[in-house]
């Protein structure tokens, strides 16, 4: 059962993966990766974390991809434009695609993609998955949590300065 | 061969779901009939008065004309975006309520099973909750877009970005109300309100009203109700991202807007006023009545808002929200979390 429910996301989240780069239109590429993030989203809750879920869909269906849609559509791109993005990089492009996928599947079959499985149970991570994941972060994984908060603060301060810049001059 | 009560569980499930989505597609009978008497009244005038007596049968005749209009799709538009914006801001308003907790188990008389008034007692409830809520804006921007017109395109950017500022504030008084409640589901979060009115998240003093105006100013800009009903600004952008919808599409964007409404309203009694919980205790009241009756209260505040205020300009709104909004909701958390050790 699981199982079809996870080709089911996954088949889609691939198609319209397929779709954000092979549509000419900006708008469209956001929608169909708008429908990827929500396909993401459901196989979290198949991996038994709801919280994940939630908050894929909160921050990144619901706040990234608002910002996205907002540049993209003050950006007037003209039909011409349009078909003149796609001009000789396929010639690099599709070589570097097959040895990435070749890569990946030896990987895949090798079995080299894995991690091991932690110690909790079902029942624990379905009923107090957020309780676990909380505690884990703010004592195990301190340090890295504290590292990558203060990269996030550094790249807000950065933007806002890129910004003011302008304005003074 | 499955098992009877795993057959009785999921028809159960299956009649919740018909209800409460019928439930929903029938509110904005009721709700458009009272906010046009609600405004009336309020501007000193009768509002619908010829259909039927004191215009009772206008929101039937209102229906029958949305069904009967011709759909038009601009030759300009973007067909496929066009289409489906609609079902993109209609679909999240409605699954918002497979996590809203109606009331508690409840059972039935002369069958002696028992019943639970909500669909799912989700343990992220409440992040649920403002997730979903939060993909509406897509038809608002999709559907402003699509239109290839300056006005509806101005109306969606304006939702993009009131969405994303307001959003942010939201969020930090539902990490208020989770502080308050200690718990991400809304069931114990209803449950943790429990016993005299002292209890609600509201009255817990100093910071819960605080947490309570946050929430109500955030959640009032992100489903586009005055004073911050700015992507649909009629007197200056024709009628913001719905100017070339016509007929059952324009229809699906006010019906999706009436339930997010509701949700809010909903939203603020599970929160801040203790869903199903009776303030005083009075026998022979279900508490399901306790729990509609706010809500009313909610909608009818919603309704008498939008009667009475000004718009806020634009750059007003912005300077709210980030200004004023957000720099509060850092030193209530503060204050909360020091409350709380």
């Amino acid at each position: 059962m699981e199982q079809i429910f996870f080709y089911i996301f996954a088949t889609i989240a691939v198609l319209s993966a397929i779709g954000v780069i092979s549509v000419r239109n900006p708008v469209h590429s956001a929608f169909y990766l708008m429908v990827t993030l929500l396909q993401v989203a459901a196989i979290f809750i198949l991996l038994r974390s709801p919280f994940l879920a939630a908050v894929q869909v909160f921050i990144y269906v619901g706040a990234i991809m608002v910002l996205f849609l907002f540049a993209v559509m003050v950006l007037d791109i003209g039909k011409e434009e349009l078909t003149e993005a796609f001009n000789q990089q396929s010639v690099i492009a599709i070589p570097a695609v097959v040895v990435m996928l070749a890569l990946i599947a030896y990987m895949i079959i090798g079995g080299k993609l894995s991690a091991p499985v932690g110690g909790y149970t079902d029942g624990i991570l379905i009923g107090h998955g957020t309780e676990v994941l909380g505690k884990e972060l703010y004592t195990k994984y301190l340090f890295p949590f504290e590292v990558v908060s203060i990269l996030l603060l550094v790249a807000l301060v950065g933007a806002i300065v890129l910004v003011m810049k302008d304005r003074q001059g | 061969m499955p098992d009877i009560s795993l057959i009785a569980t999921l028809a159960l499930m299956v009649i919740k779901v018909l209800v409460i989505t019928m439930i929903l597609f029938m509110l904005p009978l009721p709700l458009t009939y009272v906010e046009r008497k609600v405004a009336g009244h309020i501007q000193v005038r009768l509002g619908p008065w010829r259909v039927g007596p004191h215009g009772l049968l206008q929101p039937f005749a209102d229906m029958i004309k949305l069904i009967l209009k011709e759909d038009i799709v601009p030759d300009k538009a973007d067909k496929f975006l066009f289409k489906l914006a609609p079902f993109m801001a209609m679909i999240p308003a409605f699954a918002v309520y497979a996590a809203i907790p109606f009331g508690d188990k409840w059972t039935i008389p002369f069958l002696d099973r028992q019943v639970s008034l909500y669909i799912t007692d989700m343990n992220v409830g409440i992040l649920y909750v403002l997730a979903i809520s939060g993909l509406g804006v897509y038809g608002l921007i999709f559907g402003g877009w699509s239109s290839n017109s300056k006005y509806a395109l101005i109306g969606g950017l304006r939702s993009s970005a009131q969405m994303i500022s307001y959003e942010i504030a939201v969020s930090f008084s539902a990490i208020g109300v989770v502080l308050l409640s200690k718990s991400l589901s809304l069931v114990e979060i209803v449950k943790h309100q429990g016993g005299t009115i002292l209890h609600w998240n509201f009255f817990y003093l100093p910071v819960g009203p605080v947490w309570f105006f946050i929430f109500l100013i955030g959640a009032t800009a992100e489903i586009n109700r005055v004073p911050f009903d700015l992507p649909e600004d009629e007197g200056t952008l024709g009628a913001g991202f719905h100017t070339e919808y016509s007929g059952m599409r324009f229809a699906f964007f006010m019906l999706s807007e009436y339930v997010a409404m509701v949700t809010v309203s909903v939203m603020s009694v599970v929160l801040f006023f203790g869903g199903w919980n009776a303030p005083f205790n009075i026998p022979f009241v279900p508490p399901i009545l306790w729990f509609i009756g706010k809500v009313i209260l909610f909608i009818y505040f919603f309704m008498w808002l939008r009667f009475t205020l000004p718009r806020y300009r634009y750059d007003q709104l912005m300077t709210i929200g980030w200004k004023i909004l957000i720099p509060v909701s850092l030193v209530n958390l503060i204050i909360t979390g020091l409350m709380k050790i």
